[in-house]
């Protein structure tokens, strides 16, 4: 490769040749490019071997960062254990073998270029394709050339290592993804234009013209169109009918059933015994449209998962130590009493002892609390904390499945077995009235006809029931709350599924959770008034707090950086109160008023946590702590407070209330010191006493409260990072437009019921023609298709303009990787 | 007139034929992904020149 770079060589910045980041460290000059790190050079040098340098040419600097990429050359042995292998494999025989991948690392076109030619990498690798989307690769390649570990190392190599999680050992392989309903939609879509398309001559009797020949055989052919359309596309609402029926429960599906029933056997019933037209036609259209909104209303975030649990968190292997040699083994393998070996930025994958002096542990997902946590010599160190700093031995305490972190997860009360549906939704709680209503109207128009004429009776009846199937009815439910979806996913508000619009318009009871939900700890602000402090002062406040695992203590830790901590004799922590200890012979105090032996003075208004420090009795100053709060966040707490009731929950000390009470005024109850468990049981006391609940949360510790509630949005910074099962992902800058989601959330609602009744008048009129025994089939299919089409159009434009109003179709939400 | 029902036969015939095409193609996994096929046929087959126009955006 000779001179290739058009980069811009400023004089202060350089940027990487393969990532595109300054290179404000070092600058590596290779091949006449600028590269920010060894990594980065390392992956342009295989590249260049292998001519494959287009890859800088489709996008500008497409690679990754290469710093941070750990390069132990053994991390991927596991890869060789063959239940692994059996596991993570698509397919595989003698020969070959296909695996797709989750790459999380694909962001642009250079990304698919690359991936789609590894086969030009190495010789053994014959197949590879991207689904960008889902960020997958799939890759086939000969088993006896490159092992799938060599494989995995290979694209690792290029700064494209796949993610391979525990959940990809322990669930089975998704089936492939069920296709039915499209080809049900496929199949009522071509028997219905055909039955169209034959049944247009009796529209205008030209039917009458071409002969009693072509009538019949168009009737006839009507009949064998009509039969997949009952006996397959229309399979799924006689079973739904059905199960409903047996509960005793009438929903939607049950007059749609009995309508389609009525219709098929009715004009089984005039073609062959009549040797009239029928109402097939109408059949095949009511089906196609009623498809038609299922599948729009199905439509969901396929990318996001919402059900995640632990096992996608955890790594799949682990580097055990034996005789002070290291093997690498899959995490099911693993066993109490190994000595594990975990490194910077790992997780622990089991609840074990840390046989190190010190570590610093991230439990930020476990408990919400984003500083990390120093442990000791000898303490327990729970599974799912993230290691910060050099890498550290534990001995394994308990099996990963068995670990405090399955037991939070597995707790027999936070798994949410699907709850009653309180809050029904609109459409079922209608059509049990509806179908009574309907029937009586038929039977009524039945018996009252059957003193005059009975034949007219029977057509009454059948007409009644033909003509309010309530195809416009059940498609504004699922039109209005697809498009209502469709809009919270352009404004960073992600649903499980279409229901969830409806409970959340309900919703009259909001919980939050405190830490990562309503504060964001990268934002704590910290000040510090009194006298300068030295740099020995600093170094001995240094150690004082990292004796500590108070959250403040945290915070002051993050605060002073990275100095070193000076010796300390006689450490120690008075619960509650702050922290003691001994310096050259003087006393350091850091922490409340009362162990300073001061009183908090009045005069200077809470502004978060006060912190003393204290040396010999004599006061040195005070860090003055504030969580940081979400932008926004008291006027969203306003904005709701004046329809909903509110409480918060959290996790910590109540030591942050009098400025929370400050921020978010007395409508808000506040619960401190909440267990996982706790947390929990508050909403379900909310819930006996009939509220309905939004639970608003983040972490694994909210995990049960956000099942417990009618509704849990999980809070998050990263959409594709990992967050607890939940009914709704939200992006945590957003978090603030959480009272227009909601509003909006009521006016679909009410979209839906204003579509209810354009097609009860629909209903009505078809009624009155129906009971008088005036209706044809043209008018039938005219009615039909005509009410359906104008109810989906109205929801459609409605939802859209209230969207607007609302600004819900701001620009989508873009900078997610 | 009697030349309809032929007619209508090969309708008939041809209509299920895309039917037919429709559900191969759906089972074959062609509509599973609709975004990538999208950037893939944008790649030079052969890009030996150096010039090859950069795609304008990164969506990083």
């Amino acid at each position: 490769m000779e001179k290739t770079s058009t980069r811009f060589h400023d004089e202060t910045r350089t940027t990487c040749f393969h990532c595109g980041e300054l290179c404000d460290e070092e600058i590596i000059l290779h091949d006449d490019k600028d590269f920010c790190c060894t990594g980065c050079k390392t992956v342009y040098e295989v590249l260049n071997e292998n001519d494959l340098c287009d890859y800088y040419d489709i996008s500008d600097s497409p690679g990754s960062n290469q710093k941070k990429e750990n390069n132990r050359f053994n991390r991927f042995d596991y890869l060789d254990d063959p239940e692994v292998l059996d596991n993570l494999v698509d397919f595989k025989d003698e020969k070959n073998i296909h695996v797709t991948f989750y790459v999380p690392l694909i962001h642009c076109a250079s990304c698919i270029w690359l991936l789609e030619n590894l086969h030009r990498l190495h010789e053994g690798i014959f197949y590879s394709r991207v689904d960008f989307i889902n960020k997958k690769v799939q890759v086939k390649f000969s088993r006896e050339k490159i092992g799938l570990k060599h494989l995995v190392s290979l694209m690792a190599g290029i700064g494209y290592e796949p993610q391979i999680h525990l959940s990809d050992m322990v669930h089975p392989k998704k089936p492939a993804v069920d296709r039915k309903l499209i080809y049900k939609l496929a199949v009522a879509g071509f028997c219905f234009g055909n039955m169209m398309f034959f049944s247009l001559p009796e529209y205008f009797s030209e039917a009458e013209l071409l002969g009693d020949g072509f009538r019949e055989l168009f009737h006839y052919l009507n009949v064998l169109l009509a039969l997949p359309v009952v006996f397959y596309s229309a399979t799924d609402y006689f079973r739904n009918a059905w199960m409903s029926l047996k509960n005793k429960s009438v929903s939607m599906e049950v007059p749609i059933a009995i309508g389609i029933v009525t219709l098929f056997l009715y004009s089984l019933y005039e073609i062959f015994v009549m040797g009239r037209e029928g109402y097939l036609d109408t059949m095949g259209g009511l089906l196609f449209f009623l498809l038609v909104g299922k599948w729009y209303q199905q439509k969901t975030f396929d990318t996001l998962s919402f059900d995640r649990d632990y096992t996608s968190y955890f790594p799949i292997a682990v580097s055990r130590m034996v005789k002070d040699r290291e093997e690498v083994i899959p995490l099911t393998k693993i066993q109490v009493g190994d000595r594990i070996s975990v490194r910077n930025e790992e997780l622990v994958p089991a609840d074990s002892k840390l046989l190190d002096e010190a570590a610093l542990i991230d439990y930020s997902f476990v408990t919400g609390e984003e500083v990390p946590v120093r442990v000791r010599k000898g303490a327990l160190v729970y599974a799912g904390g993230r290691l910060k700093g050099s890498s550290v031995q534990l001995l394994v305490q308990k099996s990963p499945s068995q670990g405090y972190l399955t037991d939070l997860w597995n707790q027999e009360t936070f798994n949410k077995e699907d709850q009653e549906d309180s809050l029904a939704s609109l459409a079922t709680r209608i059509s049990g009235k509806f179908t009574l209503t309907v029937l009586l109207i038929a039977f009524g128009a039945l018996f009252y006809w059957s003193f005059y004429d009975l034949p007219m009776g029977v057509r009454a009846f059948t007409a009644v029931l033909i003509i309010t199937c309530p195809c416009a009815l059940a498609m504004s439910t699922p039109f209005t709350l697809g498009n209502v979806m469709r809009s919270f996913g352009k404004r960073g508000f992600f649903l499980k599924n279409s229901q969830v619009i409806e409970k959340l318009a309900m919703v009259d009871t909001l919980v939050f959770d405190k830490t990562g939900t309503l504060t964001s700890p990268s934002k704590a602000k910290i000040h510090y008034e009194g006298e300068a402090l030295s740099e020995e002062t600093l170094s001995v406040l240094k150690a004082l707090v990292n004796h500590s695992i108070h959250p403040l203590s945290n915070r002051i830790n993050r605060w002073l950086g990275d100095i070193p901590a000076a010796m300390l004799a006689q450490a120690e922590e008075v619960p509650g109160k702050g922290l003691k200890a001994i310096y050259k012979s003087q006393n350091v105090f850091l922490g409340a008023a009362s162990i300073s032996g001061m009183n908090d003075e009045l005069g200077t208004k809470s502004r978060g946590n006060k912190v003393h420090l204290l040396i010999e009795g004599v006061h040195l100053g005070t860090f003055y702590i504030e969580s940081g709060m979400r932008e926004g966040m008291a006027e969203m707490i306003q904005a709701l407070g004046k329809s909903h009731s509110l409480h918060l929950l959290s996790g910590d000390q109540d030591h942050e209330r009098p400025y929370l009470e400050e921020k978010f005024g007395p409508g808000m109850h506040m619960h401190f010191q909440q267990s996982p468990k706790d947390k929990l049981n508050q909403i379900h006391r909310l819930r006996e006493e009939g509220k309905q609940v939004l639970m608003v949360g983040d972490g694994l510790n909210d995990s049960g409260a956000l099942k417990a509630g009618q509704v849990g949005i999980a809070v998050t910074e990263n959409i594709s990072h990992f967050s607890p099962a939940s009914d709704a992902l939200l992006d945590g800058e957003k978090l603030r437009y959480l009272p227009a989601y909601i509003e909006f959330a009521r006016l679909g609602r009410r979209i839906i019921k204003s579509s209810f009744g354009l097609s009860f008048t629909y209903n009505g009129l078809g009624v009155f023609f129906a009971v008088q025994g005036l209706i044809s089939p043209v008018f039938c299919a005219i009615l039909m298709p005509a009410s359906s089409i104008s109810v989906v159009l109205f929801t459609t434009l409605a939802t859209n303009y209230f969207a607007r109003q609302k600004g819900m179709n701001e620009k989508p939400t873009s900078g997610w990787k | 007139m009697e030349v309809i029902f032929v007619l209508i036969g090969v309708s008939l015939v041809m209509a299920g034929g895309f039917l037919w095409l429709f559900f191969k193609a759906v089972k074959s996994g062609q509509y599973d992904d609709q975004h990538t096929p999208a950037m893939r046929i944008l790649f030079d087959q052969k890009a030996k020149n150096k010039t090859i126009k950069k795609t304008p955006k990164k969506t990083k």
